[in-house]
């Protein structure tokens, strides 16, 4: 793909240095951090300049906000070296890292709304004179460095009384307060519209053209190339490599943060070209289903028997319309049907009452109840809709326990054991039991085989397309596209929120979609 | 560059922006201002009832007989602000208070014996604060340890009571200050008032005030800000104790005793108070003045329902009351921007 | 499961046994039964007798802490059934008649019952604090008290009443029966059913517990109105002891032995798991304890500093700083561990 196509969506000028020619603000060598059972990053190296813009990207589990964490001083290293302006450090606190000059806008604002603009701004750094805090001074200090990012606002009004936009502009003006080298934006634009994110970008290029260096991590990827000089891609702990923005075409970009796995499991690449019979009415039909600020309103159908795949990057809101769906979260906009009747989905049990299931993308907070045991986490759901009265007796449970235990192939096959202590393979192949024992007409899976070994992946998916097959209907969500593209007979393809196309499998692979999604986002730029 | 200017949330005109202003700066004391109404309502109704409440003595009277509470209220305020509670108080009023009642007695001069009294209280929140921090204990309950520990060193120090020979001390409270127009007030209700000024100069004017602020707004966004959140959560109930010691030497110098089982549920009454005087539970939001306020509409019940010739039982069961309407508006008033958002 | 309540359960049993073995070595009086009557009398048997309120409040108490909950009220409520109670006795012409004190412990309960139901809706429903919901009745509790006993502590006569706390069936006190009773239903509603297990899922994980279908309001709503319901039947059991409805004395500070007891039982104060029996032993340990301080002769009002220090000795045991320093000891010893906590602040 040519380079000048690339070049011409985008506004942004060029640097007029080459990179090489600037000293690196920021040098980190090496970066080595594990925790129990994981290597979250493993010798990453990472650059940042002067006036340089620099994007972080990479898909969930990547080690980009590892990474951040441990610049900012949030994680102490394993191995490695952190440079700072020439001085090798060694972070101990947040405290540490911005007295070396780094600051961080969080995607939260982490400011307190309790207080006054002004405040926020100065919290800590407050001027003061003989008898405590001199609030006139404050203030003025305050607005002066407001004004120096073209913010002219009430000083002394409350935070909460402003939107999120002005309030990371607030957050952005406090790290210049301390004269920040170093600004690290994570994820600022997620709560956003597009006329807030002109204003910041307008503010991001004035910090850099004054010399700040600017660490911004962003799942946007029009907002990437608009912004960003360099570009450092991770994926799955390690770093695959550092580009400037302007020779990067997107499609290479997106490969490079999937990756591409080979793995045979021919077995069940046939599962994407079943037939299936559309013509009575669908099992599952949402229309206009969304929710302000969350999900534009979008259309969803699901035959019997099929599985339909959600594909998408990170944040582009597959996991908020399974919500939605689900009942977990209440939409705006939208009606339900199932089988042609129209439902009300307002809450899990609501769609559990349907029969539908879901598998929640957060194993940990959503899903597994730790200290519970591997039978009794596979009974709640059962359990759960027969209500406290009448429980699930020994007998019953035993059975579908090792039903379910033999079937999954769940490691180690003791049903006493306390969740927690499995791997995450298992863990997930007991949420699986667990919604599987209710006998569900749709099951949604989120994230089913993220952050799990090769072999469990596999299991997962091979059960995936024999219980399709069987009349499972299955909406499967995954950032792995050849997962999707293997498994789903229709994909539905979504970007920043939006459902923006769907595409009949059984003739396409996962280039296709890779294309599909960085083509949408070329239209929508210029 | 061009100006940017935050988009305003209401239709542009004169008296719409400067009520908006207005409500931005100072939404946190619209609760105060509430409390402050209560309070005039109260006076008037009674004044309506009885005929003859709203005057000099009585409140003064008022100053006298609660300043104690509003002393251990502003300690209560510094807590709760960052978020916490101490149930505390009370007992630690009553330990310090047998403490330097036991101590004038063996002959310590007056001024030695406050500090004994103060570093005797000191103790005790510096344990809570430790117990929270180090030890990983809810505060609430390493505040109800604290309380036990201090009920009972109180019953330690004495079974019974301690009588007071002491001139200094019977002084702060036996010496009435002639105002003119019948008001008056003792060294007691001086201290007390000493007391909330330099509380809310601190409270306004020092970094560590503005910490306790910003940790009650977010624990989280205040530590990544770099604010010394440790120190400033340990430190406050410190404060809190402190000033159960100086309430016990107020209690004392009234009672011209130490009694063990003084303030018992006086806790209760204190967080009533700051509720009522605007503080949230949630923390971040109250003011020094707020909870001044509350106090006096708790001794003012008391006064109307000794007017009244009820029972003091009905004490606790009002300003039970209350506090429940006040935590349940609370409550709605915090859900209801947030879901909107 | 069966293992990790049996495991939790080992320790506070050795403390238990401990203090037991302590007191008998050290006042030989102590394990001495003595059967008077066909009566059953002695130290011990006091301890089974005197346990049963706090049996009860712990019991409730357990419940609504495995629901990540807290219940600062039961003192007052205890305070509350007695005064209903000798109150229906007091004003009825036939103090003695078995279906006045049927109406006096129902009415009692009655009352109890719906106090904990409200604090269940404050904190299910409006999603109060527990800390705050229930401090509200915790205030106001024994004012309301005093208002139904007219402001006096109401004192009555009547042999049936005090027989419950008095009396004795079979040789044991009465009382012992009641807690065994108590002890026995909670165990069947939570373990027969699935209540038990679903208390623990709502506990343990709110949110996991939701999107499973989990009618969590439903059951932190009941466990506030059990432990009401518990705390009415401790308060009946208080006064038919003393024979008076004191409202300020009722159930005073209860609500701190019975969290001692609760996490003495190897509950965690955080919710989930739960274990009855643990509770049982944190009570009997508590029970001991007050014993043993009366008996070396520490006065009962100086009683609570003992207590207070046992809560920060488990407490001090339990916590993270003492365990992260206790196993870099053992690692400095052999020089392998290295300590887990990645994150620096």
């Amino acid at each position: 793909m040519p380079v000048d196509d690339v070049v011409a969506n985008t506004d942004v000028a060029p640097a007029d240095v080459a990179p090489a020619d600037v000293a690196p603000i920021v040098e980190m060598r090496g970066i080595t951090i594990e925790f129990p059972g994981v290597k979250a990053l493993d010798g990453v190296d990472f650059t940042l300049r002067a006036g340089e813009i620099h994007c972080l990207m990479g898909e969930n589990g990547a080690g980009k906000s590892t990474l951040i964490k441990a610049l900012t001083g949030v994680y102490a290293i394993d191995a490695g070296v952190i440079t700072v302006n020439g001085r090798p450090e060694s972070f101990h606190s947040t405290a540490d890292a911005q007295k070396a000059g780094i600051s961080t806008v969080y995607q939260e604002v982490n400011l307190c709304t309790n207080l006054s603009v002004g405040e926020n701004v100065m919290l800590g750094h407050e001027v003061r004179g003989v008898g405590g805090i001199n609030w006139k001074a404050t203030h003025r200090e305050a607005a002066r460095h407001l004004k120096n990012l073209g913010v002219d606002i009430d000083t002394r009004s409350g935070l909460f009384s402003h939107s999120i936009a002005i309030q990371q502009l607030i957050a952005i003006s406090r790290a210049m307060v301390t004269d920040s080298t170093v600004l690290i934006l994570d994820e600022p634009t997620s709560s956003l519209d597009r006329a807030e994110v002109e204003q910041l970008f307008g503010v991001i290029r004035d910090l850099r053209d004054r010399g700040v260096a600017i660490l911004f991590v962003t799942h946007f990827l029009d907002q990437v190339y608009e912004l960003s000089d360099q570009i450092t891609v991770l994926r799955n702990g390690a770093l695959v490599g550092e580009y400037p923005a302007a020779t990067l075409p997107r499609n290479e970009l997106i490969a490079k943060m999937i990756g591409r796995e080979l793995d045979d499991l021919t077995a069940i690449s046939s599962s994407a070209s079943r037939t299936i019979d559309r013509d009575s009415a669908p099992l599952f039909k949402a229309t206009d289903l969304g929710k302000k600020g969350v999900l534009e309103p979008a259309d969803l159908e699901v035959y019997e028997g099929e599985v339909v795949g959600f594909a998408g990057l990170l944040g582009s809101g597959r996991t908020e319309f399974a919500r939605l769906v689900y009942g977990a979260d209440r939409a705006d906009s939208g009606r339900i049907e199932k089988r042609g009747s129209s439902v009300r989905i307002s809450s899990p049990r609501n769609a559990i009452d349907q029969r539908i299931a879901f598998s929640s993308e957060d194993r940990r907070a959503e899903g597994i109840v730790g200290d519970l045991t591997v039978a009794e986490n596979i009974v709640l759901g059962i359990q759960a809709r027969r209500g406290w009265l009448r429980r699930v007796s020994k007998a019953e449970t035993d059975a579908i326990v090792k039903e379910y235990i033999d079937a999954l192939g769940v490691r180690p096959a003791d049903p006493n054991r306390p969740v927690r202590n499995l791997s995450g393979g298992n863990q997930q192949k007991v949420l699986l039991a667990r919604w599987l024992a209710t006998a569900p007409d749709l099951i949604i899976l989120d994230e089913p085989t993220r952050g799990i070994d090769v072999g469990a992946k596999a299991d997962i998916q091979r059960k995936v397309a024999e219980l399709s097959a069987k009349g499972l209907s299955v909406i499967f969500i995954s950032s792995e596209i050849e997962e999707v593209v293997r498994l789903a007979q229709r994909i539905i393809v979504m970007r920043d929120r939006r459902k923006i196309g769907e595409l009949e499998s059984h003739d396409i692979d996962v280039d296709d979609v890779i294309d599909y999604i960085a083509n949408e986002a070329q239209e929508n730029v210029a | 560059m061009t100006d940017l200017k935050a988009a305003p949330k209401r239709p542009i005109d004169s008296v719409g922006t400067a009520l908006h202003t207005f409500r931005s700066r100072h939404a946190s004391w619209i609760p105060v201002f509430a409390a402050l109404l209560i309070l005039v309502a109260m006076f008037v109704g009674a004044q309506a009832y009885f005929g003859r409440f709203f005057s000099p003595g009585l409140i003064s009277a008022l100053l006298l007989d609660n300043a104690f509470l509003l002393v251990l209220a502003v300690g209560m305020t510094f807590v709760i602000l960052t978020g916490g509670i101490d149930l505390s108080v009370g007992s630690v009023m009553a330990f310090t208070g047998m403490v330097g009642a036991s101590a004038l007695n063996s002959g310590l001069p007056t001024g030695a014996a406050i500090i004994v009294m103060l570093v005797a209280g000191a103790l005790i929140g510096l344990l809570i604060g430790v117990l929270v921090h180090y030890f990983d204990v809810q505060p609430f309950i390493a505040s109800l340890v604290g309380m036990f520990l201090a009920r009972g060193l109180a019953y330690l120090v004495d079974l019974r009571s301690i009588k007071i020979a002491d001139e200094a001390i019977l002084w702060l409270q036996g010496n009435r200050i002639r105002l003119g127009a019948g008001w008056y007030i003792t060294p007691t209700g001086i201290l007390a008032i000493v007391v909330i000024i330099v509380a809310a100069l601190v409270l306004q004017f020092t970094r560590f005030g503005r910490t306790v602020y910003a940790i009650g707004g977010n624990e989280n966004s205040a530590r990544l800000m770099g604010l010394p959140v440790v120190r400033t959560k340990i430190l406050v109930y410190v404060i809190s104790s402190i000033c159960g010691g100086i309430a016990g030497l107020i209690l004392i110098a009234y009672q011209g005793a130490g009694y063990p089982l003084n303030g018992m549920g006086a806790e209760l009454d204190t967080i009533a108070a700051v509720v009522i005087g605007g503080t949230l539970l949630t923390g971040g939001t109250g003011y020094v003045l707020g909870s001044t306020i509350g106090v006096f509409v708790y001794g003012t019940i008391a006064a109307v329902i000794s007017f009244l010739g009820a029972e003091q039982s009905w004490k606790r069961i009002i300003v039970g009351a209350l506090l429940l309407i006040f935590v349940v508006v609370q409550r709605v008033i915090v859900t209801r921007p947030a879901r909107r958002s | 499961m069966r293992n990790i309540v049996k495991h939790s359960v080992f320790w506070p049993v050795v403390a238990l046994v401990a203090l037991l073995v302590i007191n008998t070595l050290v006042r030989p009086t102590f394990a001495r039964i003595v059967i008077q009557d066909g009566e059953l009398y002695g130290t011990l048997i006091e301890i089974l007798r005197n346990s049963a309120p706090l049996m009860l409040v712990a019991l409730g108490m357990t419940i609504v802490i495995a629901t990540r909950g807290i219940d600062l009220s039961v003192g007052a409520m205890m305070a509350v059934s007695g005064s209903v109670a000798l109150t229906i006795i007091d004003s009825s012409p036939t103090p003695e008649a078995p279906h006045i004190i049927a109406l006096a412990i129902g009415g009692g309960v009655l009352v109890t019952l719906v106090f904990g139901t409200w604090n269940g809706f404050l904190v299910a429903v409006l999603g109060i604090q527990p800390i705050i919901a229930t401090l509200v009745l915790m205030l106001a509790g024994r004012g309301i008290a005093l208002l139904i006993t007219g402001g006096f502590t109401t004192t009555v006569i009547s042999a049936p009443y005090k027989f419950m706390s008095q009396g004795y069936v079979l040789g044991f006190p009465f009382a012992f029966f009641v807690s065994i009773a108590a002890v026995t239903i909670v165990v069947l509603i939570q373990r027969r059913t699935a209540l038990g297990m679903l208390t623990e899922a709502v506990g343990i994980n709110p949110e996991a517990s939701r999107l499973a279908g989990v009618r969590s309001r439903g059951i932190i709503w009941g466990a506030y109105a059990a432990s009401g319901l518990l705390a009415g039947f401790a308060g009946i059991l208080y006064s038919s002891n003393i024979m008076a409805a004191d409202a300020n004395a009722a159930g005073n500070l209860i609500e701190l032995d019975a969290i001692l007891a609760v996490v003495l039982g190897g509950t965690s104060l955080m919710g989930g798991k739960f274990s009855i029996a643990g509770t049982v032993i944190g009570v009997f340990t508590i029970q001991t304890l007050r014993s043993t301080i009366v008996f070396l002769g520490v006065p009962p009002p100086v009683s609570p500093v003992f207590l207070a220090g046992v809560v920060i000795v488990v407490v001090a045991v339990r916590s993270q700083l003492v365990r992260q320093t206790a196993a870099r000891w053992f690692a400095s010893a052999r020089s392998v561990a290295r300590p887990n906590s990645k994150v620096t602040s």
